[in-house]
């Protein structure tokens, strides 16, 4: 049993905060949505705006990160151990099977993640910032001098923010069940809290010090 | 897990998470009442006495017995030279404005020709219409001379409204006990009662036709009117409505067209009055008074229908009224049936400065709803619009059936067998008389239609505390724009299909983790009872 450091200080600060702001934006969209009702109407408005500045800071920030750590390499997709990665959690997840896949410092994703965290970033994380953008910049004033966005129907932006937002919502249901299917059910989940995950087969790997994280 | 390894996640948790607790706690917390500069400077501004007006009871020149109402207006014009040309060329004294009106092109237009939902029209009904004319001797308006300044009324808007008092059907001379010397003495700059005796009373009672201007606006509290109040900035009709020239500012769309002339509330507040940048976003679409006025007719009810299909009923060959609790008519012989409310939210409607309106003489359509006696311009996708309030006076009409024309019925008169129907009940040979009068032709065929009228809702501005919240509109519930169709308003509006799949979509989401973490538990199980019987064996 080996530990072998996997999530570096950034890379969870960035997780939690950006789970934390989808969280909250979801929250505060559906009530402006009307769908709930927690905050009323004209906090709920108010605080989606700020928390979409913090999230945008957020996403300015993971970029960043992703390029100049060269961890954006961790998403390039593949369809290397694809079928076996399937298999596993339709099969062989119910017979105790191993992990068809191993993790270790530069491979900590499986292929069926890769594929799911590259659409979060090429696909829906632009659609909710780019839709929401135009939503939040969108109105018709031509007496004020504010930025007008009119030549998009707002039903049109609105219907791709909140499309957007079903996705999530659902991609956030799979991806917090799917973090039970690690070697224990909280495994997956201490290592995005600690950074660190005890490996069984973690010999060819020397475990990283915290030193060289972040 | 020991805590000391990894307090630096712990740390950054926290941060996270505390970083969205004091945004909320500061947008929670900041009480929202920092004062509001430019309203304070607008109270300071208002709050200045008016510097005492002239004495005119210690001028020789109106002490002096008064031989007629004239002689009065040719004496004031002795110092104030050259104003009865201003009065003169007013609407007051016009009763109509020159204006351009898409499809119908340049027209003059107002009280003459227009009609309205209430009496119909002037037109034959002059001598009682003219108890608000700011002239006197108009009993026939096609050949009074609008051009005659001997006949202009400084009374009515100058005089004190305790001393000086128009009577019904004299043409709007002043009744025959009013004391003109008396009267004269007591001019000055009009009061609410001034406005108040013709525009609170309009349509044969108080607060009958605007439905936001009634007598209870003399003692105005906060709750009613903020700008009237008594105990608020008690501010009176003409602080707003300046009259440079005896040029009025601001008018009202039930006889007005053109995007000229107009007050707003923006004149006073600008166009970005709120703290809240996102209220004043609003202001490019929404007018103020559709979230400042929650609700008109706040004392007094208001009437919102009249049926003239009803009228002409007699019991025992007598004209009669029914009168609700509260003792307003509901039913008169001579006018037919109303329907009145009191503290009654508006309808909205999309609105941009121009109106066109029912002329004498217009064909009507009888096959497309109700006829349209004024119809406000405007749309969400032209920008010059903004949402606002209006009474829709709803009722219905007399109209010719063969030439589609509403007819102006001959109404008043001194007594019968004069064709008057308050006189004879007899809507045809009223009917005959009218557009006798109004110079049109009548078929002799006549039936009612159905007919709607505008009011744009512009007084009773209630206190902030009580204007409309976000949810009022922002909800898929029956909001107050529920009815206003053609665009997107968030929180109103969703695409159901949408709706349908992303509900379907996280059901499906939650029952596929379900099954499959059951699933996974089960197996678990089972597993384990096969090792354990495994054992079993080898152990055997």
């Amino acid at each position: 049993m080996e530990r072998i450091k996997k999530y570096k200080r950034f890379e969870r600060f960035w997780h939690w905060s950006q789970s934390a702001l989808i969280f909250f934006l979801a929250l505060t969209g559906f009530e402006v949505h009307d769908s709930i009702h927690v905050f009323g109407y004209e906090k709920a408005v108010e605080f989606h705006r700020i928390a979409s500045y913090a999230f945008l800071v957020l996403i300015v920030f993971a970029i960043f990160w992703h390029f100049t750590t060269e961890e954006w390499k961790q998403y390039i997709p593949t369809f290397k151990n694809m079928k076996a990665q399937i298999m596993y959690y339709t099969i062989g997840i119910f017979r105790n099977d191993p992990h068809p896949t191993q993790k270790d410092k530069w491979q900590k994703l499986n292929p069926l993640q890769i594929l799911t965290y590259l659409g979060f970033k090429v696909l829906i994380v632009p659609v909710m910032v780019v839709s929401g953008l135009l939503y939040m910049f969108h109105k018709t004033i031509n007496t004020n001098n504010i930025v007008v966005i009119s030549n998009f129907e707002l039903g049109t932006i609105a219907v791709w923010h909140t499309f957007g937002a079903f996705i999530l919502i659902a991609f956030i249901i799979v991806h917090v069940y799917m973090t039970t299917t690690g070697e224990h059910p909280t495994t997956n989940i201490k290592a995005m809290l600690t950074g660190y995950e005890d490996v069984e087969h973690g010999e060819e790997e020397e475990p990283i010090k915290e030193e060289q994280g972040v | 897990m020991r805590l000391k390894e990894h307090s630096h996640v712990l740390t950054l948790v926290l941060i996270v998470l505390g970083t969205i607790a004091v945004i909320a706690a500061i947008q929670a917390l900041t009480p929202p009442e920092e004062p509001n500069l430019a309203l304070e400077a607008l109270r300071v501004k208002f709050a200045k006495d008016d510097p005492a007006g002239v004495d005119h009871s210690q001028f020789p020149i109106l002490n002096q017995k008064f031989e007629s109402a004239q002689e009065v207006t040719a004496t004031c014009l002795t110092c104030h030279e050259e104003r009865h040309d201003e009065v003169v060329n007013s609407s007051h004294f016009n009763w109509d404005r020159i204006s351009y009106i898409d499809g119908r092109g340049i027209q003059a237009l107002g009280k003459k020709n227009v009609l309205n939902n209430y009496c119909i029209s002037v037109a034959g009904n002059e001598a009682a219409c003219a108890k608000c004319h700011t002239g006197y001797g108009m009993t026939n308006s096609k050949i009074y001379d609008f051009t005659d300044a001997n006949n202009v009324d400084c009374l009515a808007c100058h005089a004190d409204t305790e001393e000086y008092a128009k009577g019904g059907g004299h043409g709007g001379d002043p009744l025959a006990t009013v004391d003109l010397t008396k009267v004269a003495q007591t001019v000055g700059k009009p009061t609410i009662e001034n406005c108040g005796s013709c525009h609170f009373l309009g349509g044969g009672g108080n607060n009958v036709k605007h439905g936001d201007l009634e007598t209870a606006l003399y003692s105005a509290d906060r709750e009613m009117d903020v700008h009237l109040a008594n105990d608020g900035i008690d501010m009176t009709c003409v602080d707003c409505h300046t009259a440079e020239n005896h040029q009025i500012a601001g008018k009202l769309y039930s006889v007005s067209s053109s995007n000229v002339n107009r007050l707003y509330c923006e004149s006073c507040h600008d166009n970005t009055p709120h703290l809240s940048d996102m209220l004043n976003k609003h202001t490019a679409n929404v007018a103020c008074q559709t979230c400042h006025i929650p609700v008109y007719a706040k004392e007094n009810p208001t009437k919102m229908e009249w049926y003239w299909s009803d009228a002409g009923k007699l019991e025992n060959g007598q004209p009669y009224s029914l009168e609700d609790s509260t003792g307003e008519h509901i039913y008169m012989s001579i006018k037919g049936s109303f329907e009145w409310a009191s503290n009654v939210e508006p309808e909205y409607v999309w609105f941009n400065g121009t109106a066109d309106h029912y002329l004498i003489g217009d064909k009507i359509d009888t096959t497309n709803g109700p006829v349209q006696i004024n119809r406000l311009f405007g749309s969400h996708d032209d920008p010059g619009s903004k949402i606002i309030p209006v009474k829709v006076h709803r009722g219905d009409q007399i109209y010719d059936t063969e030439n589609l024309t509403l007819i102006q019925p001959k109404l008043y008169a001194e007594a019968q067998g004069d064709s008057a129907f308050w006189k004879d009940f007899d809507w045809n040979t009223a009917a005959a008389a009218g557009m006798k009068q109004v110079g049109l032709p009548y078929s002799g065929h006549y039936d009612f239609i159905q007919t709607e009228m505008y009011w744009p809702i512009n007084h009773m501005v209630s206190k902030a505390e009580a204007s409309l919240q976000c949810a009022d509109c922002h909800t898929q519930n029956d909001g107050r724009l529920a009815e206003l169709t053609g665009f997107y308003l968030p929180g109103r509006d969703n695409n159901a299909t949408l709706d349908g799949l992303g509900k379907w979509m996280i059901i499906l989401s939650l029952f596929g983790v379900l099954a499959h973490g059951i699933s996974r538990i089960i197996s678990y199980f089972l597993i384990q009872k096969d090792l354990e019987m495994k054992h079993y064996r080898e152990f055997e």
